[in-house]
């Protein structure tokens, strides 16, 4: 019994987080591109704006909630919902620290990559079911996009698990332990430089933001497979989008910046701030960098960083060899 | 409990299964069939075998379905006629003689082995202490790596020969 109400309360604190974080993620993103594009970005609900993401929330919740006359109804209704479950589940294996994690799969890896592989239905069914040409085009170039970086966004972390010898994060978090020469970290971003480069790329392409995120590209496409959606419905692929940059922060963090590991903070807060860096990342990004075209989008996945990937696999194996 | 959740898991399987043959859209079809792929995971991690489940749902349900859908997408599919089936007894009767013959072959062939047949070397204890992965892995490698190699070629090929196909003008 104690263990079913210890990992329910886990549940709770790291869902209420997450979507706390969700929210604030919006407000920063917001503030951010402000200060980069010299604006003051949202400054009238409370001090610095601060409460900004709520007033929105309460906003969305009021909003009508319109439903195309010739949608598909049960799959319009059910897109939303398959696209936030993926993203808010993957935090289920993520080691916040030493031992705050909800449950250790012994293939965690595994798990995240086929739980996070399932968000691209939650956009191919969004524009399918709303039957409307825009959302439907955005919707196929989404899951295009998204399986052919999956390629490479898998084949990046293969040499993670090699070093590590196992799939589950807890122990892949271990096997970053202590420090090369007493000051240069143990963390897998350094043997694996190659690979946390493809993988960051691939995780950017994979979470449709900028300069990957065609799927809504306005120009072209209004606003891709979400253009037939209103009030919480659309609300629900915003936090979507939010909660997989936060699972994609992590992720990160676990598999090549050693996790929640660090000297004199405590663990969680050495994963947070970690967790911060990659979000203020994906921000940046987005204010610095025009989107890709389609054509280019395809050609690097395939031609650049998928063969990328597999000379990683080959480097990291050859060189493990050599040392064992 | 784990009867429970087979129970769970094995009626949502055989209900998606039937569900996928009896829906006329065909987008519903293939979304029937993801759910019955998740039955099925669910099955392979009440037997233990994690990593087979969770590479089933990133293969076939994150992957293969997917191309599934874009392609019924791409195609516009509409949803079958619905034609009033008329039923023809000489049709019905070689249906159902065909059926008998393969259910006693089924009883026949598999019904004595499930009970009487030999243990593997890797049963649930044995899997637990060499690790999933590990398992699967020295088999793979081991045991059937000619065969493994060799799937690998026939797959190499099949998707060399379907860009051929494709693409009728080659540069």
């Amino acid at each position: 019994m104690d263990f079913l109400f210890a990992t329910i309360l886990k549940i709770a604190l790291v869902m209420g987080l997450v979507l706390l974080a969700v929210a604030y993620l919006t407000w920063l993103e917001r503030k951010v591109i402000a200060d980069i594009q010299v604006r003051y970005g949202p400054s009238r609900v409370g001090r610095f704006g601060l409460l900004q993401p709520i007033a929105d929330g309460i906003k969305l919740m009021f909003k009508e909630d319109i439903v195309p006359a010739n949608a598909d109804r049960l799959i319009f209704l059910l897109a939303p919902v398959i696209s936030i479950i993926p993203a808010l589940i993957v935090f289920a294996v993520i080691p916040f620290g030493p031992s705050f994690v909800i449950t250790d799969v012994n293939v965690g890896l595994l798990y995240v990559f086929a739980v996070t592989s399932l968000g691209v239905y939650g956009i191919v069914l969004a524009g399918w079911g709303s039957n409307s040409k825009y959302a439907l085009l955005g919707g196929l170039r989404s899951s295009a996009q998204m399986v052919s970086y999956e390629l490479s966004l898998g084949l990046s972390v293969i040499g993670v698990v090699m070093m590590a010898g196992s799939l589950s994060l807890v122990d892949i978090v271990e096997a970053q332990k202590g420090s090369w020469y007493g000051i240069l970290p143990r963390w897998n971003v350094i043997p694996q430089f190659l690979g946390f480069v493809i993988f960051l790329v691939s995780s950017t392409a994979e979470l449709n933001r900028a300069p990957f995120d065609l799927p809504e590209a306005e120009t072209e496409l209004v606003a891709g497979f979400h253009t037939e959606y209103s009030s919480m419905k659309f609300a629900m692929f915003f936090m979507a989008e939010y909660a997989n940059m936060i699972g994609a922060s992590a992720m990160a963090t676990t598999l090549f910046l050693g996790g929640w590991q660090g000297p004199l903070l405590p663990p969680v807060i050495w994963f947070l701030l970690k967790v911060f860096c990659f979000l203020f990342l994906f921000v940046w990004l987005r204010a610095t960098v025009p989107r890709f075209r389609y054509d280019q989008l395809m050609g690097f996945g395939w031609k650049v960083l998928l063969p990328l990937a597999l000379v990683n696999l080959m480097l990291t194996a050859a060189a493990l060899l050599i040392v064992s | 409990m784990e009867w429970v959740l087979f129970l769970i898991f094995a009626l949502v399987a055989a209900g998606a299964g039937v569900g996928m043959v009896l829906q006329r859209s065909p987008i519903y079809s293939a979304l029937c069939l993801i759910l019955a792929l998740f039955a099925q995971a669910g099955l392979y991690v009440l037997l233990g075998a994690e990593l087979i489940a969770f590479v089933h749902i990133f293969v076939y349900a994150g992957a293969i379905m997917v191309l599934f859908l874009f392609v019924i997408m791409l195609l516009d599919l509409r949803p079958e006629d619905r034609s009033p089936v008329r039923s023809n007894p000489v049709g019905v009767s070689v249906g159902l003689i065909l059926a008998g013959l393969l259910l006693a072959e089924l009883a026949l062939g598999v019904g004595p082995h499930i009970a009487l047949g030999p243990r593997g070397a890797y049963d649930f204890e044995t899997v637990r202490a060499v690790g999933n992965t590990q398992a699967v892995g020295r088999i793979l490698f081991r045991e059937y790596l000619i065969p493994f190699e060799l799937t690998s070629v026939i797959l190499l090929a099949a998707m060399v020969g379907a860009m051929v196909l494709a693409k009728r003008k080659l540069e």
